[in-house]
This record gives C-alpha cells, structure tokens and sequence, in this order.
C-alpha cells in the first residue's frame, strides 16, 4: 500500500490523512479539540436558544467576553479572601465555582439587555448585538485597565479517566475525548444532548419552534410569545455566561482584552452549520476547532517522511505566517462553510422578526 | 419606500439627547470606578474633572483642534464605510480588515516610490490602499450576493483573517531589518507629515472631499439611487429591473475602498506598517454611522465628536485618571440608547415618527437566508 503514498500531489494527501487518523487515534489531541470547540458549541447553543425562538443573536461574543471578565474577577475576588486548596474533583475551589456562577448571571443580565432591546423595544437585532459587542469589549478594557489584576484563582483541572479506559484499542480517543477534560467542557456535551432533546421532544421544545416559525399562529393557540422569548433568551444567556467562564476559568486562567476574539462569530456559524439544532452546531464547532487542533498536534507530533520535510521547510522559512495559517483555519473554514450552506439550509422563519400583537398596533 | 431624512433638525434631537444621557450613564460608571480605582474612595467631582480634560485636550488649543481633525479624519472614512452600506442594507462590520489591508498596501506603494516627488507617491499611496480596502470588502460583498452567507460574520472572520496574513507577511517577507520590532521599511516621500507646526496633515483633504461626494452619489445618481432602493428592499429593486446582486458587490467594495483609503492615511501618517497595527478606527466606524443616522453629513459631525473624545482622551488619562477605555463605554452606551429610541423620546416627551427606516430592516432580514433570487 505504501507506494500509494508516493504518488506526487495525490500520495501528500494521503500522507497527511494517515497522518491525521494517527494523531487523533492516538496523539491525546482529541481532549484538546473538544477543549476548543466547547467555548463554541455553548456559543452556538445560546444561538440555537435565541434562534429557534425568533431572536437574532449575533451579541454572543460581546456576552462571552463580559461574563469571561466577571467570571474571572469574582474568582479571583473570592480567592484572595478565601484561600482554598484545589479539590480533588476538578481541582474545584469555592472561588472557582463563584467565579462559574457570576460568569452565568452576567450572561443571563446581558441577554436581558439584548432581549429588552430585541422583544420590548423592537430595535434591530443586529444592531443590538451589535451594540452588546462594543459595550463589553469597551467595559472590560476599562475596567482590565483600572484594576490591573496580577493575581489568579487559577483554573479547574482536567479528569483524569482510567488508563484502561483511553487505552481500549479503536476506541479509546472517544473516552478520551469526553474525559479527559475540565467540568464545563465535560458538561457541554451533556448539555448539547438535553437540549437537543427538549427541542425536539417535549412541549417547551414544540413551543419555542412554532414561536420561532410562526409567532402569530403560536399566539392564537394561547402561547405567551413574548414571555417565552424572554425566557429563552435568557437561558441562551445561561451558555454564553459558561463559554465565558471556560474561557477565564479553565482554559487559561487569565483574562486578556478582547480574548474571545471572534468566537462568538464562529459559534453562530457552526449553528448555522448545524442547520439550527445543538448536536449539528457541535458538529460544526468540533470540525471548526479541530482544524485549529491540527496546528497544535503537528507541534506537539511532527509528521515523519515527505509531509514532515515539506511542513518543516516551510515553518523555517515563514516561521510566523506558518503559524497564523493554523491559527486563522476556524475562521477560514467558517467563511467557507457559511458560504456553502447558507443557501441550502434554512433558518426559523421568525428569526429576527420582533413580534407585535395586533391589537396594540 | 425609500427613506428620506425627516428634518435635519429632527435627525439632529436623538442622537444630540442619546450623547447627553451616555455622558450622564457614563460619570455614574466614573464615579463608582473611582471607588476601585488607584484612589480607593469615592469622589463625586471625577467625572467633571475628567470631562473638562477632555474638552481641554481636544478644544483647548489650536494644536488641541488640530489634532481633533486629525483623529476625526479616518472616522469619517471608515463612518462612510458602514453609513453607505447601511443605506444598501448591508452591516459592514468588516472595517477593521479594510482598514488593515488599505494601510499595508499603502505603505508597500510608499516603500516602492521612496525616491519619487511627494506629488505622485502621496496620491498613488492612497489610491493603492483604497483598491486594497475595496477589495478586502468585495469579498463579503461577493459572498452575501452569491452565497446568502451574512456579512456579519463574513467581515468579522475577514478582520481575524487579515490581521493574521499581514502581520505574518510583515515578520516573514517585508520586515525591515535595523528595527527592535517587526515593521515595514519607511514610506518615504508618501509621508503625510504635519503642517504649521501642528499634526494637520493633507489627508484631511482626502476625508472632507469624501464626505460630499458619497452625498452626491447616494443621492444624485443612478448607482446611488440603487443603492438605497436595494437597501429599502432587494426583491423589489429584483422586480423593478435592478441589479441587487452587483449593488452589493459595488456597494461592499466602495465601503471597503473608504475604509482603505482610512488605513493609508494612518499608515502613512505613522510612516511605515507595524506587524501589530491595532487601531479603532474600524469599529468606531460602526458608531460613527449610526450616530451619523448613515447621512453623509451626519457621518462627518459625529466623527468630529468621536475624535474630540479620541484626541482628549490622552489627557483626560493623565490628569484625571480615567482610563481611556472609557470613551469604548460612552460609545457602547450611545448606542444603547440609539437603539432605544423610544425610551429616549419618552424621557424627553419627544413625539414618536410613524416608520424607523428601512434598511434597517434588511439587515436582520437577510440574515441566513439567500438575498435574491
């Protein structure tokens, strides 16, 4: 089979998929790519929320961001007033686990502005995402700047799943996977099933979908439009708040101005991806940081043979473009993804559409 | 139905009312941060002190207003390159990206005239960061007319993606060796230095030229005409025998072009390309248009106030204490209340006009589904 490889352009390609079959089977890569992907899986899941009820999102980053300073600030608070060893589960602290709790309700408090500007006041929808953006980038830079925070609770620590487990031949990188990870990226996976399965399986889920498709129709049968708006909004607050925190509290346990960098972005594109349901959204969030993972496996595994050589040359001669190249690959591929399925897929006919009862107009 | 302006008196109250309740908003924020500030205690007055600093830093003297124009010269641009989309119905948020293309270009354009006169590098200069910035947003406009892909997201990637390739291709390719940090050669004779002993420079010409002619052309010409009525609605503008999916490329691509032309004048008034060249100008763009209600001439007044903010800003650091950063908040909060019109004409008993605009509703129309046809 080997000579196969050694075709010119055809065989690289070959190289570098059996490459990747490897690195992901067994490079220990695949904690990693769910640990990039879960910021935007619970991104796209507070898009899947405002989105299926009618809401337009695109405040996601801005909401993230904001509940990354104050997850990372209430933590930090609680750890200098209450010192705390590091559990054994998850290495959990109480100011850790403050700190996940403010992150929420600081995105459940911006949601309520995007749903207020949204629902009650009937502004734009993009406008007021927008908005929702350039107040937190500008608060957290100010008060980034103000206090100067030095200090650091810390993070939450990665699980550590049975040898025997990881190990099991074929499969082992699956367990891995889904193990081997801090709470909150575990819990996303959890949380993409349940409301997967709410969405499509019980009343609350039936409603959201018809408020999202037909508000007027969803308001003759005795549904509070308004209310279940609200409400959703909300909750989508809820998975942007714990995107934040992980991003603050157990990815890298600082906070740097403006460090969602476009997450929230390409969290709506892997709902879109996803063709507006959570596990499709986490689909697209795993293949869109997946490609980033690459960059990181090639680094921590070189490839051997024609694919090494070539990627080795190139690194030495464009060390910095080399690297941006993997870098900039989610935000590639999700232009070139959203290019691809926007006209195929479609959203809930509602979104973006404020609703107004017709008696009152 | 294609919007037109109200009054001009009309125009002016919401945004007017909308910047004095942020100033209010934003000293509450002043005076609680005072608390956890380097003072520790709270002072009442800091928001007066630190607005007077800003007033004294961008009106205090010639050189105070000089440099006003000068950090209102860009916004301007880069306010044009969202206003002007905004009218197509098309949210170029992509301002950053354009900004950062048109300044590359523009100072590898300076780097290869470096022997030329001033008359010829200057305008060639400029003009390459303007086919640079033009071409950075025909992209998204190129993708939301064929694909249906939201310019939202497109031009956010698009910013990620370009400061990523620039900053690379300074490092590896076109840095210039002498220097502690990654940047490009000097631009040499395209430097747009100061004049009369202030920063003024000859790009503010530029800027101010700009303003009247994207007036002219929204709305004394055939192309501008479509733009709004692509803007008002796509389908309709399909029936009436137009072109949507070229007005938005065009549209995109003149957005990007003004946001080009933004990024050559900074670069060249800096003189060379830094591989980290983090600049504003992009997203104060976004404020500056819908403060400016996407009329050119609002565009040019809420520029010169944004960059009366930006060129105070410095001073009001140092003697006040108050970050910076603060001017990205007040920004944030006039556009709460912007969007929030209703809640600012009932604090002021303001009468409510019947319908907001149009393209408007475009934008969040359009969102995931195909524009056209």
């Amino acid at each position: 089979m080997d000579f196969l490889l050694d075709i010119p352009v055809l065989g690289f390609i070959l190289q570098f998929l059996v490459y990747l079959v490897n690195v992901i089977g067994n490079g220990h890569i695949a904690p990693i790519i769910l640990g990039l992907a879960a910021p935007i899986a619970l991104g796209a899941l507070c898009g899947v929320m405002n989105e299926r009820s009618g809401v337009v999102n695109i405040g996601i980053e801005g909401m993230m961001l904001f509940s990354a300073y104050i997850a990372f600030m209430t933590a930090l608070f609680v750890h200098q007033a209450f010192p705390a060893e590091p559990s054994q589960l998850f290495g959990a602290t109480p100011a850790l686990i403050s700190g996940v709790l403010a992150g929420v309700i600081a995105g459940v408090l911006i949601s309520l502005l995007h749903a207020w500007l949204s629902i009650s006041i009937r502004a734009d929808q993009i406008i007021s995402g927008t908005i929702i953006n350039i107040t937190a980038l500008g608060l957290t830079s100010y008060l980034n700047r103000l206090i100067k925070p030095f200090d650091s609770a810390g993070t939450f620590r990665s699980f550590r799943p049975p040898a025997g487990l990881i190990e099991l031949p074929g499969v082992g990188w699956l367990f891995e996977m889904f193990t081997a990870v801090g709470p909150i990226a575990m819990s996303t996976i959890v949380l993409v099933i349940i409301v997967q399965i709410l969405l499509f399986r019980s009343r609350w889920g039936l409603r959201t979908r018809a408020v999202g498709e037909h508000p007027k129709a969803a308001d003759t049968v005795g549904i509070n439009v308004i209310g279940l708006r609200y409400r959703n909004v909300l909750i989508g607050g809820v998975f942007a708040g714990l995107a934040g925190a992980y991003l603050t509290l157990e990815a890298t346990g600082s906070f740097q101005n403006n460090m969602t960098a476009g997450r929230g972005f390409i969290a709506l594109a892997a709902m879109i991806f996803g063709r507006w349901t959570p596990l499709g959204a986490f689909g697209g969030a795993l293949l869109f940081m997946g490609s980033q993972a690459i960059g990181v496996a090639i680094r921590l595994a070189p490839p051997v043979g024609d694919l090494g050589t070539f990627l080795f040359g190139i690194q030495q001669a464009y060390p910095s473009l080399y690297n941006n190249f993997f870098t900039g690959l989610p935000y590639l591929l999700t232009i070139i993804v959203l290019a691809g399925v926007v006209g195929r897929s479609n959203a809930p006919a509602a979104d973006g559409k404020p609703y107004e009862k017709e008696s009152s107009s | 139905m294609i919007s037109r302006p109200r009054s001009y008196v009309g125009l002016l109250v919401v945004p007017a009312l909308s910047i004095l309740l942020a100033l209010l908003v934003a000293s509450v924020i002043i005076i609680a941060s005072s608390l956890i500030g380097p003072e520790k205690k709270i002072n009442l007055l800091l928001p007066l002190v630190a607005y007077r600093s800003l007033l004294a830093g961008s009106f205090g003297n010639f050189k105070g207003i000089a440099n006003m124009i000068v950090a209102a010269t860009p916004l301007m641009l880069t306010g044009l390159a969202v206003g002007v989309g905004l009218k197509a119905g098309l949210f170029n948020i992509g301002g950053t990206g354009q900004v950062l293309m048109g300044g590359f270009a523009a100072s590898l354009t300076g780097v290869l005239l470096t022997g030329a006169s001033p008359w010829i590098a200057i305008p060639a200069a400029l003009l390459v960061g303007m086919l640079a910035g033009a071409l950075a947003g025909f992209i998204p406009g190129f993708l939301k007319a064929f694909t249906g892909a939201h310019e939202v997201v497109t031009t956010i990637m698009l910013n990620a993606l370009v400061q990523l390739l620039v900053s690379g291709l300074v490092n590896d390719v076109f840095r210039a060796p002498g220097f502690s940090f990654a940047r490009t050669a000097p631009v040499g004779n395209a430097e747009l230095t100061g004049v009369a002993g202030t920063n003024l420079h000859f790009g503010v010409i530029f800027a101010l030229v700009c303003i009247p002619i994207s007036y002219w052309l929204l709305w004394r010409t055939t192309v501008g005409f479509e733009i709004r009525a692509v803007g008002a609605n796509p389908t309709a503008a399909l029936y009436a025998g137009m072109k949507p999916r070229r007005t938005m490329m065009l549209t995109m691509s003149l957005c990007g072009a003004f946001a080009g032309l933004a990024g050559a004048i900074e670069v060249l008034r800096l003189g060379y390309y830094p591989a980290v060249f983090g600049t504003s100008i992009g997203f104060d763009g976004i404020t500056v248009a819908l403060l400016g209600q996407s009329h050119p001439f609002g565009i040019m007044l809420s520029a010169l106030l944004l960059g009366a903010m930006r060129a105070g800003a410095p001073l009001m650091q140092i003697q006040a204490r108050v970050p910076v950063e603060i001017i990205d908040v007040i920004q944030g909060i006039i556009l709460i209340f912007l969007a929030a019109e209703i809640v600012v004409r009932k604090i002021f008993r303001l009468r409510t006009p019947q319908e907001g605009t149009g393209e408007l509703q475009t934008i969040t129309r359009t969102y995931g589904e195909k524009v056209v046809g």
